[in-house]
């Protein structure tokens, strides 16, 4: 497989190809459209310009920052326990996912930890987010490939989800629930029964979905063998999370890093599937939603008891250093890289979000397919535009 | 000439004709926007659908139609604005042309003339010409796009449709619609009367190519390639708004309950009851009183169709269109072809 720098002269000898061809035998014109920056299946104002030969896309580009808001640079004039309400809306569908990785930064510059009572519910409510994030990728799917009805299932069942993060944590888009630390409250009484009941209701739709979806053969001729992602390939552009492991590649956070979390407790599976195409990348969220119940249903049983917050100064102040903490995010490795001058606030925050890279695949992915396929392969590498443009 | 008009003069004749053309075109779009558009599918949605404009939401389509009518019409700045204009009306004038030759009842009918099925399937292409205008006219990439796919895929699924008609023509000996309901109803299977002959017994494989067909034709969502409101945003409708959206909604609707109605003369009986459950012993036999049954009958029977051209609408993603391509080439047309050529080795030996 070539290297990076190749693939790029590739793609542009392929689009001076496309405008080669025009001439050449019936005298066609190739077309440049703008798939986006407001188009149903970009989520939001992610552009996409493709040149088109016909239907099939012979050049793509992704053109983002269309809903750039600067968190990296608002954080600085923030103080630390602030920042975790700009950084939730960075993925707004996994919000309280976004808030741990950059807390445990400022547990590592400050060199506390929290007590393992609040470990055990930041696991819980970091799995929650993502099943409610995974939940609606499920049903948008169906969407993006013409199906409706599954995506009212998916906000059907995820509004359970977003129940529980209310209950415990008073926000259901947005908790800014994780303090440095520890946690702001402990749960609500009755909240590990109820939670119970939602993992199981989430179980039958994650079956539900299958049966749906996944079972149905236009579905499947429609993912299978589009968008083939090699191993190497993803590795070379960066991409993590369920994409990367669709490819084969057996990489998950969760597993192969040691953070004061509760993943290492609890007895669960890192899914990778052969193939690589779409199909692959939208049948490893499938099982990680399942995967997520389980590791939620094993948590609930096993949340010791004791604080929820350690002991920490009313006024932080981060120490004088750098710290680097990256989790396994909904939508892949997302992590936070913390300098701190001793002031109250960050002096550098440098976030990597994994939805950025992972579309930054999208040129190489996308020559030579056809249009209805374009939107296939941008629905199965799950990208959230907060998580793009930050 | 009809019976029931004989004794008016010939503008009230043309008056009914005209009134009766619009209420059997857009009946059953009101039918079935409301009944599966909003009813089905909300509840298959785990939804409830419109529930405030009149009992369960019923009146909620004349609120959808003053809310459209009160809209701008607008049309792009480089939009060919006089084919831009027309080709919405277009498209509705092959639901009405079609409609023309549905027979309702025993004397109730807009016209019968023996080409039946050969002008049916005639003008229902001419809906492909209006969408391909729009499509071209928008000045859009989108609905450019989408009038191409439409042409591509409305062109690949004609032929099957009339390929699988055509069974029906061979057995039936005749291309007259009225003949081919009343050979139905009047028919027997294996000198068993009961059920009259429904050519949807012996030709159940026309019937399922044709209602394929009828799905790609009405660009209904398996192979709804055209629209793909998720790729190309409205396809061909992209750029109309108010009023001309308006008349492509109720065509799309219509050409769907009219398309049923052929279904339904062609297999399912038209406007008829086997004869022999009321003792009648051929055409001249049959009472008077089915001129106002026979098109309950049929709209009965069109419901049924179109409900199922609705919920495979609403529970299947969509094919690419190289997928459909194949499907209608590769499969449709030979299925169709063997399904011919048995019928008329069958015809020849019975």
């Amino acid at each position: 497989m070539t290297d990076l720098a190749d693939r790029q002269k590739l793609s542009y000898i392929a689009a001076q190809a496309a405008d080669a061809r025009l001439n050449v035998e019936l005298e066609t014109e190739g077309m440049t459209l703008n798939i986006g920056p407001q188009h149903p299946a970009t989520h939001g104002t992610l552009r996409i310009i493709v040149r088109l030969d016909g239907e099939q896309v012979v050049w793509a580009e992704p053109s983002a920052g269309y809903m750039h808001r600067g968190y990296e640079k608002l954080t600085e004039v923030r103080t630390f326990p602030q920042v975790t309400a700009l950084i939730n809306r960075i993925d707004w569908l996994g919000s309280f996912a976004n808030e741990v990785p950059f807390i445990l930064a400022a547990e590592k510059l400050m060199d506390i930890e929290a007590p393992p009572r609040a470990q055990h519910i930041r696991t819980i409510l970091f799995e929650l987010s993502r099943i409610a994030n995974v939940s609606l990728f499920l049903g948008d799917l169906g969407v993006q490939l013409g199906a409706v009805t599954p995506v009212f299932f998916a906000f059907r069942d995820r509004e359970y989800v977003l129940n529980l993060i209310e209950s415990a944590t008073g926000g259901r888009f947005h908790p800014n629930f994780d303090r440095i630390g520890g946690l702001k409250d402990d749960l609500p009484a009755g909240w590990i029964a109820e939670t119970k009941q939602v993992m199981k209701r989430l179980r039958a739709f994650c079956d539900e979905i299958e049966d749906l979806l996944f079972g149905n053969e236009i579905f499947q001729s429609r993912l299978r063998g589009i968008g083939v992602i090699p191993a190497d390939v993803a590795k070379q552009y960066g991409l993590s999370g369920a994409n990367l492991r669709a490819s084969g590649v057996d990489w998950d956070l969760r597993r192969d890093q040691s953070l004061p979390l509760a993943w290492d407790k609890v007895d669960w599976k890192v899914w990778t599937h052969p193939d690589g195409d779409s199909f692959a990348r939208c049948w490893i969220r499938l099982q990680e939603t399942r995967e997520s119940t389980k590791i939620v249903d094993q948590l609930l049983d096993t949340i010791p008891a004791g604080p929820i917050m350690a002991k920490v100064p009313r006024i932080i102040k981060v120490p004088e250093g750098e710290a680097w903490v990256s989790t396994e995010n909904p939508l892949g490795e997302m992590g936070y890289y913390v300098v701190s001058k001793g002031d109250l606030g960050p002096f550098r925050v440098k976030i990597r979000s994994a939805s950025f890279n992972n579309i930054s695949i999208v040129p190489w992915v996308l020559r030579g397919v056809y249009v209805p396929d374009v939107i296939s392969i941008l629905a199965s590498l799950y990208f959230i535009l907060g998580d793009i443009d930050r | 000439m009809s019976l029931l008009a004989a004794d008016l003069p010939y503008w009230a004749q043309s008056l009914l004709r005209v009134l009766g053309g619009t209420v059997a075109v857009l009946l059953p779009a009101g039918t079935i926007v409301y009944l599966f558009l909003f009813k089905m599918m909300s509840f298959m949605q785990s939804r409830l659908g419109p529930m405030e404009a009149g009992p369960y939401g019923s009146l909620q389509l004349f609120a959808e139609v003053g809310k459209w009518l009160q809209k701008e019409d607008i049309a792009p700045e480089n939009a060919d604005t006089r084919v831009f204009r027309m080709a919405p009306l277009v498209v509705l004038v092959s639901t009405f042309l079609l409609v023309a030759v549905v027979p309702f009842g025993p004397d109730a009918y807009f016209t019968d003339f023996d080409a039946g099925v050969f002008y049916m399937l005639a003008v229902s292409s001419i809906s492909t010409l209006g969408i391909l205008m729009a499509g071209w006219s928008s000045a859009n990439k989108y609905s450019l796009l989408g009038g191409l796919r439409a042409a591509g895929q409305l062109i690949a699924y004609e032929l099957p449709m009339v390929l699988s008609v055509i069974g029906v023509v061979i057995q039936a000996g005749t291309m007259n619609l009225q003949s081919i309901v009343i050979q139905q109803n009047d028919g027997e299977i294996f000198g068993f009367d009961g059920l009259g002959n429904p050519f949807l017994l012996t030709q159940f494989v026309g019937f399922l190519v044709f209602m394929i067909s009828v799905q790609a034709e009405l660009t209904q969502t398996p192979f709804d390639m055209p629209i793909a409101e998720s790729e190309l945003v409205s396809g061909y409708m992209t750029e109309y708004s108010g009023f001309r959206f308006l008349i492509f909604f109720i065509a799309e609707f219509a050409t769907a309950g009219v398309f049923s109605l052929i279904a339904s003369v062609l297999f399912l009986g038209g406007w008829g009851l086997p004869f022999s459950w009321f003792g009648w012993e051929s055409v001249d036999g049959i009472d008077n009183w089915m001129n106002v049954g026979g098109p309950l009958i049929l709209v009965t029977k069109m419901v049924v169709l179109s409900g199922i051209i609705m919920w495979v609408r609403f529970s299947f993603p969509r094919m690419r269109e190289d997928q459909l391509q194949r499907f209608a080439w590769k499969v449709l047309v030979p299925i169709s072809l063997v399904n011919i050529m048995i019928t008329a080795i069958l015809k020849v030996v019975f």
